[in-house]
């Protein structure tokens, strides 16, 4: 198998005196799409803020493509093509549609994504550009955080919570996007609390309990009483 | 007669007013940062100008060529270096930190060029004046701080919400942990606000300078004028700080027509009654 293209290695992540992540170690090999499924409080919202920077570590923790990240900036790690859809959507309330979906392209990286793309893929976008961001409905908040997520061209996309707080139907038109999103070459962590969409649409599947990773492996070599038992402790 | 000259000129005045206000609306509205060495920071730029006009030769307006960049390198530099590392949920390090930097100013200011009021010339520009119908005169010199002013308003104004700068200003202001993630070092970008604030805090200065004459201890004044052309106007709307600064200088020279004793009150009474009517000011944003 080939190197993983982005690792943890024994990952403590700390709010102040509050320890949220204890030696938390996941990899993700290139184009693969692995889910990480836990109970609210597991700490899978620490896992994201650690990797893309806005929680920062000691350096070796965090590694992509073989470099230590894990005591960069936020925005030295966008840079480097990890682009995160921060759960609760997040969009700039003072920023047009398009102003948002321009931000996310500033990091300047070259790529198969363009305003055009994200405007293709999701057209009613496009009829929108120009009113602000928060105006627009969830599902197409949703589309909006996607598209400037895609916007910086990432090597691999994080998906915080994408289904919280969404009706069902555009959950389900969303992960089936979920293919189209994540085109060729890129890789994806999506984190749920639904584990059976997670499990859907992922290779591999990380569970977090408390802190620490409590199931890791295959989603057809896991049994639904060992999900159980390692979602909820008992 | 008295009268309309008195709103005319005030209406001119309101424009240097809107120049002392516009730099400190403009950090606050990005990093709800109240910058009280503001005012200092004026009477900085008008010695800046001083020492080069004297030196150098210069006029005052050559001056500006000078005085805004080394304001807004000192802006970029005190942000990265200083204020970044006050900022955070609680708001009462950055006004300490900035009361500090206010005395710090004002006592190597006396240091450097004593307690006289100085006051910068610009020559002929100062005593020219237009005639106006009804046997008005007014000053060219304030019909230019006044054009310069609205520019600097409209310059502001369009960098906020059509340039890649301004767009970084409103994400960073809205969430600043996100428009991190798009790649925007919050760090940078404030200091470029800082920049922008002193570069238009250099033009001030120097106006300010060429009108009245200054000494280092008028900074806090001028910081009371900025802010309350601010409260006027409303917060966040850069328009209705050059309104709030005009209702002040017209509020000032109308006090000042009834009794000279009485300009500064008046200016004040304008602005507590405007606060009494309407508490977020006559334009607040809409969010």
């Amino acid at each position: 198998m080939a190197d993983a293209v982005l690792s943890t290695r024994s990952l403590e992540a700390c709010y102040g005196d509050f320890q949220a992540l204890f030696g938390v170690s996941i990899d993700v090999y290139p184009e693969e799409v692995i889910a990480i499924i836990g109970a609210n409080g597991a700490g899978k919202t620490t896992l994201m803020r650690s990797i893309t920077g806005l929680l920062t570590n000691q350096p070796q923790m965090v590694t992509w493509k073989g470099r230590s990240i894990g005591a960069l900036r936020a925005d030295q790690i966008a840079r480097l093509g990890i682009a995160m859809v921060p759960e609760g959507r997040q969009l700039f309330q003072s920023l047009s549609v398009e102003e948002n979906l321009i931000i996310g392209g500033q990091v300047g990286r070259s790529g198969a994504w363009s305003l055009e793309k994200v405007y293709d893929l999701f057209p009613v976008l496009k009829e929108r550009r120009n009113v602000p961001a928060t105006s627009l409905s969830g599902g197409q908040q949703q589309m909006v955080s996607i598209g400037r997520a895609l916007m910086s061209n990432p090597d691999i996309l994080l998906f915080d919570e994408i289904s919280l707080g969404l009706a069902p139907i555009i959950i389900k038109s969303i992960y089936e996007a979920l293919p189209t999103i994540i085109g060729e070459g890129m890789s994806a962590i999506i984190v749920e609390q639904d584990i059976a969409k997670a499990v859907s649409v992922s290779s591999r599947v990380y569970c977090l309990q408390e802190g620490r990773v409590s199931l890791e492996g295959r989603p057809q070599d896991l049994t639904r009483d060992a999900i159980s038992a390692a979602y909820f402790g008992v | 007669m008295d009268w309309v000259n008195a709103i005319v000129q005030g209406v001119l005045l309101g424009g240097l007013y809107a120049l002392f206000a516009a730099g400190l609306s403009l950090i606050f509205g990005v990093m709800r940062l109240v910058n009280i060495a503001h005012g200092d920071f004026i009477v900085l730029a008008a010695f800046l100008g001083l020492t080069i006009t004297t030196t150098l030769g210069l006029s005052p307006l050559v001056a500006l060529a000078l005085v805004v960049p080394v304001m807004a390198a000192i802006g970029y530099v005190l942000q990265r270096g200083i204020l970044n590392r006050t900022l955070g949920d609680d708001i009462l390090p950055p006004l300490m930190v900035t009361f500090g930097l206010s005395v710090i100013i004002q006592n190597g200011l006396l240091e450097i060029y004593s307690a006289d009021p100085q006051k910068m010339s610009a020559g002929a520009l100062e005593t020219a004046s237009l005639s106006l119908p009804g046997g008005l005169n007014v000053g060219v010199l304030p019909i230019l701080m006044f054009a310069v002013a609205v520019a600097v308003i409209a310059g502001l104004q369009w960098i906020f919400y059509h340039s890649s700068l301004g767009r970084a200003f409103r994400a960073v202001s809205d969430k600043q942990d996100i428009a991190q993630l798009m790649g925007l070092n919050k760090a940078h970008i404030f200091g470029l606000a800082m920049a922008l604030s002193l570069a238009v805090v250099g033009i001030a200065g120097v106006f300010l300078g060429i009108r009245t004459s200054f000494d280092p201890s008028i900074g806090p004044g001028r910081l009371i004028f900025g802010f309350e052309a601010v409260i006027i106007g409303g917060l966040g709307n850069l328009w209705g700080t050059l309104i709030g600064g005009i209702i002040l200088g017209v509020s000032q020279n109308i006090g000042a027509q009834i009794n000279p004793g009485w300009q500064l009150l008046a200016g004040h009474i304008a602005f507590l009654f405007v606060l009494a009517v309407r508490p977020r000011g006559l334009f607040p944003r809409i969010d």
